[in-house]
């Protein structure tokens, strides 16, 4: 079964990143890239991709004839994706478990983080029962 | 295994597990013998289309993989002691060719493997199928496919299963798991074509060659002809399953000339014979199921007394709540609606069924049977978000606009069979 986690934080948040240290920003990518490697050896991993800033974001709605309009400007208070995780387990448990891993990486000063992953089934084409 | 025309490439993939096999026998190294084994199937698929076909094929894919294989031990290193092994004449007397497709099979389904990985490694060891193939039948990258087949390669390893076939006592349970394998490489075949997908090897048609494979060796087992009997029955249908646009049509309401009739006629003989030689399982009632599907000219011909039946058998004999759903459906088609649905109640109790959407699907389907039109599209819409497939996840949606929309209810399907 395939699932996307998904991980989002507001601006704020993020803001909040920028001030950690050198080595605490260091254990943290290990973090995520010993997590990425185990998923990959494991056969569970189809793609992960962080996203760039949120201070970057627009949102793009149809004009006329498609015109692209765009809007950039958001309350502090929104939530952005921040990157995702697509993998294929084979159980539900299993995606859960994953995504704890995801949201407890290694925070400033050695403590834990608790990021919110949101986990969510991508749905098959194949059908599980025959007709 | 590009621009080679299929009569080839299915020679080639008929010939992989004997020529792994024999590669194993010599070598005594499963993992690196498949490697090399795939070598030597690629090598033929480019090399005989300009070259023409080498007079003993199997021959020369042999030859080409031990030169793998000794190219390998000598570039490890570790030459002196593998070739003494190599050269060792095999202890016991060889069996026969056809003997390694099973034995194949029945290690690349060891319950040690998981499940991922056992379909991986079955459609590349014995289905002679390329990582890249495999990959894009499960629409996963092929670097994630690769691992799992290593990982695979290395549970065999380490569980240390030899290259033999399993003992009497251990034999039936390793035979359900590679049915069992086999049912879900066909399930997962068994989607509805949006041609997004063009490339993707067809793995309902794979399954059905690698059942067959077994019950050439092994005729005299019911729920191998049984299994070959429900997938080809199964199959018979897939030309009426999808519409146009990619979205599943009900058995009842499937253009019944497009079954394909000579998938049914061999189905039916399977399964047939299969049930008259005693004892009976599963698989043997699931196509037997399928067969009187099949056998109806249109819907409202359908035995349906006798599905029910069939269901009640298997119910007794497996503690599945997808058997005990399809049970009420058939309930419903003999008795009325509102005896199906009274059924369906004790499965709202059941963990694994409670949440499910097919169990929401099947209560939608009679309530509008039964006439009540409102509930039916609650029912409908709540399946509809509980529903993990998006073939089934549109029908489901499809239903419940329609119930809306029009004045009069049309329609009346089951749309869980078997």
């Amino acid at each position: 079964m395939k699932y996307i986690l998904l991980m989002s934080g507001t601006k704020a948040g993020v803001e909040t990143y920028k001030a950690w240290s050198p080595k605490d920003i260091q254990a943290h990518f290990v973090f995520l890239h010993e997590l990425n490697r185990e998923l990959r050896e494991r056969g569970e991993l189809l793609a992960n991709e962080a996203l760039a800033d949120p201070n970057q974001a627009k949102v793009v709605r149809a004009g006329k004839s498609f015109s692209p309009v765009t809007d950039g400007v958001f309350p502090e208070s929104k939530e952005f994706l921040l990157g995702y995780w697509i993998v294929d387990v084979e159980t539900l448990e299993r995606a859960h478990e994953i995504a704890a891993r995801l949201s407890g990486g290694p925070a400033p000063g050695g403590g834990q983080l608790s990021m919110p992953i949101e986990v969510r089934q991508i749905l098959s084409r194949s059908s599980e029962e025959f007709q | 295994m590009t621009s080679l025309d299929q009569h080839l490439e299915l020679l080639l993939r008929e010939l992989a597990p004997q020529v792994l096999g024999a590669v194993i026998r010599r070598f005594r190294d499963f993992s690196a013998a498949e490697d090399a084994v795939q070598d030597a199937l690629l090598a033929a698929a480019t090399q005989w289309p300009v070259d023409g076909a080498p007079d003993n094929p199997r021959g020369w894919l042999i030859h080409v993989a031990s030169r793998r294989m000794i190219d390998r031990v000598r570039s490890e290193a570790a030459r002196r002691r593998r070739e003494t092994v190599a050269s060792k004449e095999p202890r016991q007397v060889a069996p026969s060719e056809k003997d390694d497709t099973l034995i194949l099979l029945f290690m690349c389904c060891h319950p040690a493997l998981t499940t991922p990985s056992a379909i991986a490694l079955t459609l590349r060891a014995v289905g002679g199928l390329t990582t890249a193939q495999i990959a894009s039948a499960f629409l996963v990258p092929e670097a994630t496919m690769a691992q799992r087949i290593s990982r695979a390669k290395q549970s065999i390893k380490a569980s240390g299963v030899p290259f033999r076939l399993p003992g009497p006592q251990e034999r039936a349970l390793r035979l359900r798991a590679v049915l069992h394998v086999l049912y879900l490489i066909f399930s997962e075949g068994y989607t509805s074509s949006d041609g997004s997908q063009l490339e993707r090897p067809e793995l309902s048609g794979e399954a059905i060659r690698l059942t067959r494979a077994v019950y050439s060796f092994l005729p005299d087992d019911g729920e191998v002809a049984g299994l070959l009997a429900l997938m080809l029955l199964t199959d018979a249908r897939r030309p009426a399953r999808t519409g146009p646009g990619g979205e599943l049509i009900p058995l009842t309401e499937q253009d019944r000339a497009l079954w394909d009739q000579e998938k049914i006629r061999e189905g039916v003989a399977l399964v047939t014979s299969a049930l008259s030689k005693g004892s009976i399982g599963a698989y043997q009632l699931q196509a037997a199921i399928a067969a009187v599907h099949d056998e109806a000219a249109r819907a409202e011909d359908t035995d349906w007394p006798q599905i029910l039946a069939l269901y009640e058998l298997l119910r007794r004999m497996s503690d599945n709540p997808m058997v005990a759903l399809s049970y009420a459906v058939a309930a419903a088609m003999v008795n009325g609606p509102s005896h199906g649905l009274g059924l369906l109640d004790a499965l709202d109790s059941d963990q694994r069924m409670a949440n499910h959407h097919r169990l929401a699907a099947v209560r939608a389907h009679l309530l509008e049977m039964k006439g009540d039109r409102q509930a039916a599209v609650t029912n409908y819409l709540a399946a509809a978000a509980r529903a993990t497939n998006l073939p089934e996840r549109n029908y489901l949606l499809t239903q419940a606009a329609r119930l809306q929309e029009s004045p009069t209810a049309s329609s009346i399907d089951p749309g869980c069979d078997p």
